[in-house]
């Protein structure tokens, strides 16, 4: 028995073969010995228009720039569709509209009738599912088993969730009397586009404000196909907008004085920029902003449970998650052993299609995104980390980067402080339970977190002591429309989801 | 100015004068004028009282809290002559020290139950255990409204407070000597020192410093100029601080129902959610 076996089998019950082992290597081998048969998704039937409107007052409407920009497959690098690029004068329209519909329609309508709208809403989106989903893999980049498992299913729960509550506001705030603030401004990433739209939308409407969104310039189209779902559920015009843009579109929408209410997820310097362009005015705000978060192993943890939390925390969604789990802190006795089978787990993963239904890890959602990835992982290695990256092939066309972890991390470097938002860990150690916590919370970021152990009062321990909105303790990346989600420190304020994500969208005092 | 538990002069040397109506030769009183650097110390010893005073069962902070309550009755007397001499009329400092007294009882009550109201078990579609509860942010920024004196301080620190914050209150600039006569009761209470510190001179000057320091995670403006407002707005980004603003008429300090309403509280609490599975 070799020195590490002996510590894998002092702190978990069971030998692990070391790197070395044939049966590791056999393990491995078999992947690379048979290739899998594609599996695509049929994508014909999917029909994407050459070309999307702005859609401001329940119609689509040409934006006064005259001016379209294309939107691109990530894993082809082909041109998808062009989509209209609003200016001021058009997000000007848009939040006009939103007033109107306001004053107009949707604070007269009683609670109950609201609520239909949105759960007809939520009804629309699960019939539609299949297109919804393969589209979002088309536009951003992401494996088709993810947009149909995941986003998907949470996004139809979201509204669905939220359509409950439009008829029990009063409910939510005994004792009070809650009332919709007006217009709301909302402005989302890339990343998970249609859920995020939903995450915006859902809450906003059940409370009873309007709205004007604004998707992300590079994975617009799903918002454009969640527009043609609100038209033909018969919405009063005006009540949801959609202006399609880059960040002069956003800035636009949050700097103009008839929005009452913004909300943004995206990163920490563009919310600091939004922050300041609304001090001095009333608006209402919620950011959720980026995060760094530790995911905590203790040498007592069920180390399998743990590898597969630690791959979904970093590698779910290429890593372009504001909650992964990038820092990875491990308890020094269960350091070998660990990183063997995350080391071993990481070449099962399939990068590269992501219309694939094998896939795993998808494309990268941008070149620009590529370019930052790639500044920080050479940062990683002048600095005196080791990189571990997957052999895999990668597609020769699109955007990549093969799922990659360091080791030898110190809490100084970049790839330890700075958000990467790429298939890029950081792994780290520590011998006691306060050094976990002094590690955790060492970062201005506090969006979530990550705690695995066998010991449920350690577990709550660590719970309790953890800086972040969100805590996982055996378990990592999950959601649920119920479940309030936001951060503490420079992740920004504000919760989504649960009857917490009512409050941003009322008056409660 | 009460820092630490302890009475500080400004480290500048700088005082402000009050006048004190009820001297026969109209003399004026010296309060510490406080510099940028007595801000910085202050917000050091708030920040690490924090960890203990957030660390407490909440049932021992609702009787901490409570045991202040019993403290101010028995300055009631002292404390609403501190009014007088800051302009009101003698019915009406009574009064306001009666409210107050009242106040910190009604916060004494919700130091151990915002919990209940604000947390959740929430019924997420999978087999898992989640639960969201409310948490301290930390050192929070006050400034005073300049009236009520006694019951606007008391008023905006104590939902703060309660919900396991330690706070660093720049004083009415109207009547910044009440305030010193709180902190007198403050200091010989069972509140741990730096848990509230008091800090007199100008909020114009040094709530820009406040709302710029790193260590200072939440700010609680009452009346405080749109001009100010939104200085201290643009310097909060500096950590993505929350900021709070109030302006309400002095009327609406008295006014039970609405300044205890546990809203006063949510406004200062961070929710987390913690996941576990369930399963055999």
């Amino acid at each position: 028995m070799t020195a590490k076996e002996t510590i894998a089998s002092a702190t978990n019950g069971e030998t692990h073969a070391a790197p070395s082992s044939p049966a590791a290597r056999a393990a491995l081998d078999f992947g690379k010995a048979w290739t899998y048969a594609p599996a695509p998704e049929a994508a014909d039937h999917v029909r994407i228009d050459p070309r999307y409107e702005l859609f401001i007052g329940g119609k689509w409407v040409a934006p006064s720039s005259g001016k379209y920009f294309e939107t691109v497959s990530p894993s082809t690098e082909q041109k998808l569709a062009e989509v209209a690029e609003a200016n001021e004068r058009d997000v000007d329209l848009a939040v006009k509209a939103a007033r109107v519909a306001y004053e107009k329609y949707w604070s007269k309508l009683s609670g109950i009738e609201r609520g239909k709208y949105v759960y007809r809403i939520a009804r629309v989106i699960q019939e539609k599912a299949r297109e919804l989903a393969i589209v979002e893999t088309m536009d951003g980049g992401k494996p088709i088993k993810e947009s149909r498992d995941v986003d998907l299913p949470l996004v139809a729960a979201h509204f669905f969730y939220y359509a409950g509550w439009a008829d029990k506001l009063a409910y939510a705030f005994p004792g009070r009397s809650p009332r919709p603030l007006g217009v709301a401004g909302q402005v989302i990433p890339w990343n998970f586009p249609l859920l995020m739209a939903a995450w915006k939308l859902a809450p906003a409407l059940a409370a009873g404000n309007t709205c004007v969104l604004k998707p992300a310039e590079t994975t617009p189209l799903t918002a454009l196909l969640l527009a043609k779902i609100i038209e033909e559920c018969d919405l009063p015009p005006g009540v949801v907008n959609i202006v399609t843009g880059a960040g002069a579109t956003g800035a636009a929408l949050v700097a103009h004085p008839d929005v009452d209410k913004v909300a943004f997820t995206g990163s920490t310097d563009v919310g600091k920029r939004i922050q300041k362009a609304l001090s001095g005015t009333k608006k209402k705000l919620t950011l959720e902003l980026g995060g760094k978060a530790a995911n905590i192993v203790f040498a007592d943890a069920p180390l399998d449970q743990a590898v597969e939390g630690i791959i979904s925390g970093i590698f779910f969604n290429q890593g372009h998650v504001c909650c992964a789990g990038s820092r990875l802190l491990v308890e020094e006795g269960a350091f070998e052993p660990l990183l063997q089978k995350l080391r071993d787990r990481m070449q099962t993963l399939r990068v590269g299609d992501p219309l694939d239904k094998n896939t795993d890890v998808g494309a990268i959602n941008s070149k620009m995104q590529l370019d930052k990835i790639r500044e920080l992982v050479e940062a990683g290695e002048r600095e005196g980390a080791s990189r571990f990256s997957t052999p895999c092939e990668l597609p020769a066309r699109g955007y990549w980067f093969a799922p990659t972890l360091f080791t030898g991390v110190s809490q100084s470097h970049r790839i330890a402080r700075e958000e990467i938002f790429g298939p890029v860990l950081a792994v780290m150690t520590f011998r006691t339970p306060d050094e976990a916590i002094e590690k955790a919370n060492n970062t201005m970021y506090g969006l979530s977190a990550g705690v695995w152990t066998d010991k449920g009062s350690k577990s709550f321990w660590v719970s309790q002591r953890l800086r972040a909105g969100v805590v996982w303790a055996n378990t990592y990346n999950k959601f649920d429309p119920s479940s309030p989600f936001g951060g503490y420190k420079e992740s920004g304020f504000g919760r989504e989801g649960g009857r917490q994500g009512l409050l941003p969208y009322l008056e409660v005092d | 100015m009460l820092v630490g538990g302890q009475f500080v002069r400004s480290e500048s040397g700088r005082y402000i004068q009050v006048a004190d109506p009820m001297s026969l030769g109209g003399t004026k009183e010296n309060v510490p004028w406080a510099s940028r650097k007595d801000v910085r110390d202050a917000v050091v010893v708030a920040r690490g009282a924090w960890e203990g005073w957030s660390g407490r069962t909440a049932y021992n902070r609702g009787q901490i809290l409570y045991r202040l309550a019993e403290m101010l009755e028995a300055r009631q007397g002292e404390l609403a002559r501190a009014l007088e001499r800051g302009g009101l009329e003698a019915s009406r400092a009574a009064a306001e020290t009666a409210a107050a007294i009242d106040r910190v009882v009604s916060y004494a009550g919700w130091a151990d139950k915002y919990q209940s109201l604000f947390s959740s078990l929430n019924p997420v579609a999978g087999p898992h255990f989640n639960f969201t509860v409310p948490e301290s942010m930390g050192v929070v920024g006050v400034v005073a409204p300049a009236r009520p004196a006694l019951l606007g301080l008391l008023g905006a620190v104590l939902p703060i407070i309660t919900a396991g914050n330690t706070v660093l209150v720049l004083a009415s600039e109207a009547d910044p000597r009440t305030a010193l006569v709180l902190g007198e009761a403050l200091a010989t209470s069972d509140l741990p020192g730096g848990v509230i510190n008091v800090l007199t001179g100008r909020a114009a000057e040094l709530l820009p410093h406040l709302a710029k320091h790193m260590e200072v995670a939440a700010l609680d403006l009452h009346e405080v100029t749109p001009e100010l407002a939104r200085k201290a707005e643009e310097a909060a980004i500096v950590n993505v601080k929350r900021v709070r603003t109030r302006s309400i008429d002095e009327a609406a300090w008295f006014d039970a129902e609405s300044a205890t309403s546990p809203r006063w509280i949510e406004r200062f609490v961070e929710m987390k959610t913690i996941w576990h599975p369930s399963g055999v």
